[in-house]
């Protein structure tokens, strides 16, 4: 179906564009020349600086810089940041987005907002909320004290903040793909006897299996990346609440210009790993709407 | 295949969470501290406190660790305020300290006086950094307001540091205004003064940092105001050899405090460690890491060996030229006031 549509508009993109200003090679590489450049300007030049700045100094500082046990820390902290909240993420969205898409209830539209919410958030704001309610001076603040929990400027909090700015990712990306995909699969497979558990499993789940994967690198990636809220919650303290953004900032601020980049290098490589997974899955989804069309 | 790559995923994560928890406390015989403190004394702790720690277990046989934060002064005032666990505070004035015992009551109003010095171990200053070899011959304040020269400074709206270089610029024009002026014409004078020397800043960075970079790194200016002990940090860091310092013949002195924080040393049942802690700053050893970490040490004799790194100069304090901080805050810094007024003028 997928293949037979994208052929489609395929054709009509060249029939639309025959009778055009077709292929002045001066327009084309005008184009052409300008994208690059833009791209050369805004994305390749800042990342060959976070690993040019990282490395100048040698392999032995950038090592120095990343394995020095506050660094060391922070990327703990980070990964077992990301290790919680995408999981938690992930089936959130994946609930939500089925709830959304093949049922009908009251208040969908108000549960698709709220979905948006952090999106539409600042960052800052976010941490912001989280210490009104749980600071010493919010409104669980003293509750908190007296049986001893501490979430704000703990891991707690740091969770909580990343839970809540990474909470739309895996939601939005399945609820579009879902909807497009209608309600006929799983019908079919409730009219032939199956459970509503195993329709979820043998029909929805391998139907959205590429779209879930990609919101989940989404999800995983702005978990690892998140400053803004974060930073509002984490009070800073060395070797144990500082996030792998936070460090950055810190190494900066404290002109260990090599240590901050190399640092922020990894955080680059993420990114990289990112895209480079996404594009496998997108030559995935290819491979298998071709199958699909045979 | 898929389950070796589950595994070793799960592996990862029970190693990170066990590495997550293995920073607490084991036993009787292990004590923690927070220090609470603000950007410029990471490196002097960072020294201080495993000689402070060593000492301490000599004393009692208890292990002691720290754990530190640095950030903003103000930013982490609210952070101890809004729940942030300090067994101690250093931070860059004693306004950020009041402002906790004010917001949330976990120290006494006479925590000041609990310390000697005003609970100011050490001391700074503000003073000029110019290129190497001081082209435009920049000696003191009346140098910045003359034409041409460029000043750069930080936003004193946004930045708490760059307010002391507008205090210290306003106070030394008090200072130095003619004598048959009033109090009025005294003040207009010093309005005068301040307004032309921030007319002559060509580029108002919203912080510290971002000001350094422009002056160091992109070297736009020809002087530019900072704390000492900052200006002494980054010459070191950045290389020396492109900025200098000049030391102006009147500044104002800042005293950044340190107070242990009541309810949360009573809670953890640090009060002891924390005490001793903070007066070890005192000491002959402490004042000496204090000088060897670019701040004034109060204790003469130490001062006397680092004459060559601190010359002599007269500092005033904001007490008795603008009667406290809070009372500068309120004239010159919150909006609408002096900052804003000649300044909106200058547009």
């Amino acid at each position: 179906m997928a293949s037979v549509i994208a052929r489609g508009t395929g054709l009509a993109h060249q029939a639309a564009r025959a009778p055009g200003v077709a292929d002045s090679p001066l327009a084309r590489r005008i184009l052409i020349g300008v994208s690059v450049l833009f791209l050369g300007a805004m994305l390749i030049a800042p990342l060959l600086t976070v690993f040019g700045y990282a490395l100048y100094q040698g392999i032995d500082r950038y090592l120095a810089g990343i394995l020095e046990p506050a660094a060391w820390s922070a990327i703990q902290l980070t990964l077992l940041t990301a290790a919680i909240c995408v999981p938690l993420n992930t089936v959130f969205g994946v609930a939500a987005a089925w709830a959304i898409t093949k049922f009908e209830f009251r208040g969908k539209s108000l549960l698709i907002s709220l979905i948006d919410l952090p999106f539409s958030v600042s960052p800052v704001i976010a941490g912001l909320v989280f210490v009104i309610l749980f600071g010493a001076q919010g409104f669980l603040g003293p509750w908190l004290r007296a049986n001893d929990v501490q979430i704000i400027f703990a891991v707690p909090g740091i969770v909580l903040a990343t839970l809540f700015v990474t909470f739309p990712f895996v939601a939005r990306e399945l609820i579009p793909l879902m909807q497009a995909q209608g309600t006929g699969n799983e019908e079919a497979s409730v009219s032939l006897g199956a459970g509503g558990f195993r329709t979820f499993w043998r029909v929805t789940l391998p139907n959205i299996k590429w779209g879930l994967l990609y919101g989940v690198i989404l999800c995983n990636a702005r978990a690892m990346g998140e400053f803004g809220a974060v930073s509002v919650v984490s009070g800073h303290i060395r070797h144990q609440t500082n996030t792998m953004p936070l460090h950055v900032e810190i190494l900066y601020n404290e002109y260990q210009f090599v240590a901050a980049f190399a640092v922020a290098s990894l955080l680059a490589l993420l990114a990289l790993v990112t895209l480079a997974v996404k594009t496998a899955i997108e030559s995935a989804v290819a491979r298998s709407a071709r199958l699909a069309a045979h | 295949m898929k389950r070796g790559l589950r595994c070793g995923l799960l592996g990862a994560l029970c190693a990170s969470l066990l590495a997550g928890c293995g920073g607490s406390d084991d036993g009787e015989n292990s004590i923690s501290l927070l220090n609470v403190s603000y950007d410029p004394t990471r490196e002097l702790y960072q020294d201080l406190n495993p000689r402070f720690a060593e000492a301490w277990y000599r004393e009692t046989g208890q292990n002691l660790s720290f754990r530190m934060s640095h950030g903003g002064s103000g930013s982490q005032a609210r952070a101890v305020i809004d729940g942030l666990e300090a067994d101690v505070v250093t931070l860059a004035l004693s306004f950020d300290v009041d402002a906790i015992h004010q917001r949330a009551g976990l120290l006494p109003a006479d925590w000041q006086q609990r310390l000697p010095d005003n609970s100011a171990p050490y001391t700074s200053t503000i003073v000029f950094l110019v290129r190497t070899g001081n082209p435009l011959n920049i000696r003191d304040w009346d140098d910045l307001v003359r034409p041409g020269v460029q000043v750069i400074t930080p936003n004193p709206k946004t930045s708490g540091g760059a307010r002391w270089n507008y205090l210290a610029a306003w106070g030394y024009a008090l200072l130095n205004a003619p004598d048959d002026l009033d109090e009025e014409g005294r003040q207009a004078y010093a309005r005068d003064f301040t307004a032309r020397l921030y007319a002559n800043v060509p580029i108002l960075d919203r912080a510290a940092r971002a000001a350094t970079n422009t002056f160091v790194q992109r070297r736009i200016g020809d002087v530019f105001l900072s704390w000492e002990n900052e200006a002494m940090l980054a010459i070191n860091e950045l290389g020396p050899g492109q900025v200098e310092i000049v030391v102006p013949s009147v500044s104002i002195l800042a005293e950044p405090t340190v107070a242990v924080v009541d309810a949360i040393v009573d809670r953890r049942g640090t009060r002891a460690v924390a005490e001793a802690y903070l007066n070890f700053l005192y000491t002959e050893e402490g004042q000496e890491l204090a000088a060897r970490h670019y701040f004034r040490p109060r204790n003469a004799e130490v001062l006397g060996r680092f004459r060559d790194q601190f010359p002599p100069l007269n500092l005033f304090t904001v007490d008795e030229m603008f009667g406290g901080f809070g009372e500068a805050q309120r004239v010159h810094f919150d909006d609408g006031g002096e900052f804003d007024r000649f300044f909106e003028r200058s547009r």
